[in-house]
């Protein structure tokens, strides 16, 4: 079985500083890998140099693309790269605001993927975003409306739908669940790993939330000081940590 | 004429400078060509981009048409006109068919162009991405990549609002199944006409870009499917010449409501009614 | 069916001073198909860490453990997972699932995991559910608000709804009214006359002595103390 997405040897330096060193792994189709780590442990650069959004100093990313098979997204040309990331990559911010046209309304904002590959009809466009914005629990009599007017947690979940809307295959995640009520957090949680089931979905999901990994990610990275410390099945991982950095990340969570 | 200016106001090397981005913009139809826009004596905004492609452009032997609106009378036209033929010495005319470059402000001519002429239009704002995405970077490479789903959003938001395509002018084309291209605001019941036997230059004074249509390049509105672009206009013929088939300008005539609708183009209802078509609310032959 | 040879297991605590503790060494045991094993011993003996081994849920410091085809010491993370979905399951005495699920879904997933259609994954936890006597109405609820014995029912139709080549069951038959631990002994009896190789813990000695084969206890792999 080919992987999805082949890393090798990530590095990025900012200055002296290094973000992240010397990263490799695979990641296969319908995988879900969480990277976790404290605020600084190079796990935001990593998931930033993987999306092609901030340039590795080197390494590679190898794709396994729908139409030529494995390529280094490093050295494709911009025009593939940016198709990739329109189609078959997602990328789901931190923040919505930095994902989301917020002057343009809800519908707009999930139609914009379908028509930048060339969707034409209105009703088919309209369509799929009403159907999409009922799969992230926002009204579908939202859907002329900007998402200026939406709360936080709406907002995340609209940048949601306006990724997944053309079926990737490969979705980045940068703190998902951040800003979102707990009940949101779990429908989410249930929509991607059912996205993920059926539609044979791959991911990387950078969080702090442990339980978020838990519920989420098949297997589990751990950095720190742009390092990888520890990595293995997520279960084992938490349940089993060997690195002493994990046993206190594993250890400082709050039993509820 | 003047003495104290050079011909068409402007500098031979500036001139040269136009025209070498001119050749470009014809080259690479739709492609907005960066040019070192000079300071008129004029305010932006009141043609200074398309000013300098059409003194670039004039030889002493044309002769100089200048619409605003279609007309050949208001300011904009008038001192443009002036600042011709003071500048250059040229003719000046008001007949679209006399005329071998036609300056305009948001209309094309009724009357079809034919392969001798040259058509300016004056461009406040040459980028069609610019309201949805602000960045020059991000919009210079949505250009090189040809990524234009970006325009069909602003279309989408158009009919999620107003039910249909609200945009009635400035109303987005793609050039030879390339370039996405602001055809000026003109009405969009213009753009069918852009398919035209005359070269079509533009010029954004303010933004520093020039670019063409060469004759009868293929230049289609963006639509969707089940909401194609509709050229309509007022559903009236002119109250002057009666012509059907023209685009017409409302006009109040009282502060009663009373109101008429006429022709937007100057010339072609003149020449109608001097060969003889009556409006309803033409006075009398004349 | 499952394999297992001279695992060892040692806790090495890097916040504690990094103290190591040895917890099991030179572990065998193999069940073969149809065949149920008890593990026993005292409390903190290892029976549960032995059966996470096998589960790949803690990792085993030396030796092999084979699931099938599966070297569950070595294998990559997706393989142990696919092992987990295809060959082995595992149920817990705790019930972890996502908020908000319903709990015939969470019942039916590893059925559609393996991509059965969901109306025959959703059969098949129906007719579980029934005879483990959740009462319908609680079908299209999360179980997360459920009372002990019902998450320790549902834990158990999770665990039976994909029919596993091989079992780990951590005290099924724990804190279950009588007719329920009934339903359960014939579960895993229906399951050793299909071939399944089960490995148990059973508090309960009646269930342990009805459903299994044999015995191993786990006092044996506990390691000499360290000098």
């Amino acid at each position: 079985m080919t992987p999805l997405l082949s890393v090798r040897n990530i590095t990025k330096r900012y200055g002296p500083h290094l973000g992240c060193g010397d990263i490799s792994f695979d990641l296969y189709p319908g995988e879900v890998m969480g990277i976790v780590g404290e605020s600084g442990s190079g796990k935001s650069t990593l998931l930033n140099c993987l999306a092609t959004h901030i340039p590795a100093d080197s390494g590679q990313v190898i794709f396994d693309t729908r139409a030529d098979g494995p390529r280094d997204v490093l050295r494709m040309p911009e025009a593939a790269r940016r198709m990739l990331s329109r189609t078959d990559w997602a990328f789901v911010h931190q923040h919505a605001r930095d994902g989301l046209r917020m002057g343009v309304s809800a519908g707009g904002n999930i139609g914009e993927r379908l028509m930048a590959v060339g969707g034409r009809n209105y009703g088919t466009i309209r369509a799929a975003a009403g159907d999409w914005l009922g799969r992230v629990e926002i009204s579908e009599s939202r859907i002329d409306d900007r998402p200026s007017t939406f709360s936080g947690g709406m907002q995340q979940r609209l940048q949601i739908a306006r990724n997944l809307v053309t079926g990737p295959r490969l979705i980045f995640m940068d703190e998902p669940t951040g800003g979102l009520d707990v009940s949101v957090q779990a429908r989410l949680l249930d929509l991607l790993r059912g996205l993920v089931r059926d539609m044979g979905l791959s991911a990387i999901v950078v969080t702090h939330d442990l339980a978020v990994v838990r519920l989420l990610a098949h297997r589990l990275m751990v950095m720190k000081d742009g390092h990888v410390v520890e990595s293995g099945l997520t279960d084992q991982v938490l349940d089993d940590p060997q690195h002493g950095y994990t046993q206190l990340l594993v250890s400082s969570v709050l039993q509820v | 004429m003047s003495d104290d200016y050079n011909f068409a106001y402007l500098d031979e090397q500036t001139k040269r400078m136009i025209r070498r981005a001119i050749l470009k913009a014809l080259a690479v139809p739709g492609y907005q060509v960066p040019f070192a826009s000079r300071e008129m004596p004029m305010p932006y905004g009141w043609g200074t981009g398309g000013v300098q492609v059409t003194a670039a452009t004039l030889t002493p032997d044309d002769r100089l048409k200048v619409i605003d609106q279609g007309a050949d009378d208001t300011t904009n036209a008038v001192s443009i006109r002036k600042f011709f033929e003071r500048t250059a010495g040229v003719e000046v005319v008001t007949s679209t068919s006399e005329a071998s470059i036609i300056q305009t402000r948001h209309r094309i001519p009724e009357e079809p162009l034919s392969d001798d002429q040259i058509l300016v239009y004056q461009v406040p704002i040459p980028e069609p991405l610019r309201f949805l995405e602000p960045r020059e970077s991000e919009t210079r490479k949505m250009h090189a990549l040809e990524e234009y789903g970006l325009m069909h959003v602003k279309l989408y938001e158009d009919i999620a609002r107003h039910g249909h395509i609200a945009t009635a002018y400035a109303y987005p084309v793609k050039v030879e199944g390339r370039y996405v291209m602001d055809p000026s605001p003109i009405p969009k019941f213009d753009n069918p006409k852009m398919e035209m036997a005359a070269i079509q230059l533009f010029g954004a004074g303010r933004e520093q870009r020039i670019y063409a249509l060469p004759p009868w390049t293929r230049v289609v509105s963006l639509d969707f499917e089940d909401h194609p672009f509709d050229p309509s206009k007022a559903e009236h013929p002119c109250a002057l010449c009666g012509a059907a088939d023209s685009y017409l300008d409302e006009v109040i005539t009282d502060d009663q409501g009373g109101r008429m609708f006429v022709c937007s183009d100057t010339d072609y209802c003149e020449s109608r009614r001097a060969a003889g078509h009556r409006g309803e609310l033409a006075e009398d032959a004349a | 069916m499952i394999r297992i040879s001279d695992v060892s297991k040692t806790f090495t605590l890097h916040n504690q001073g990094g103290a190591e503790i040895a917890v099991m060494a030179g572990a065998a045991l193999q069940v073969a198909p149809g065949e149920c094993v008890a593990l026993t011993g005292s409390s903190g003996a290892g029976k549960s860490t032995l059966m996470r081994m096998i589960y790949g849920n803690y990792l085993a410091a030396g030796g092999a453990i084979h699931v099938g085809d599966t070297d569950v010491t070595r294998a990559e993370p997706r393989k142990i997972l696919a092992m987990r979905r295809e060959v082995l399951g595992y149920v817990s005495q705790f019930l972890r699932v996502v908020p908000r699920v319903p709990t015939l879904d969470v019942v039916a997933e590893p059925l559609l995991m393996l991509g059965a259609g969901p109306d025959e994954a959703r059969d098949r936890a129906a007719s579980l559910l029934r005879r483990l006597r959740i009462p319908e109405n609680l079908w299209p609820l999360s179980p997360t608000t459920f009372s002990g014995g019902e998450q320790q029912r549902v834990n158990i139709a999770r665990g039976f709804c994909h029919e596993y080549p091989a079992l780990l069951l951590d005290e099924p038959t724990a804190s279950l009214d009588a007719a329920n631990r009934e339903t359960v002994l014939s579960l895993i009896e229906e399951a050793k006359a299909r071939g399944a190789a089960i490995v148990g813990i059973f508090h309960d000695e009646a269930a342990r002595n009805r459903v299994c084969d044999r015995e191993i206890d786990v006092s044996g792999f506990t390691p000499a103390k360290a000098a």
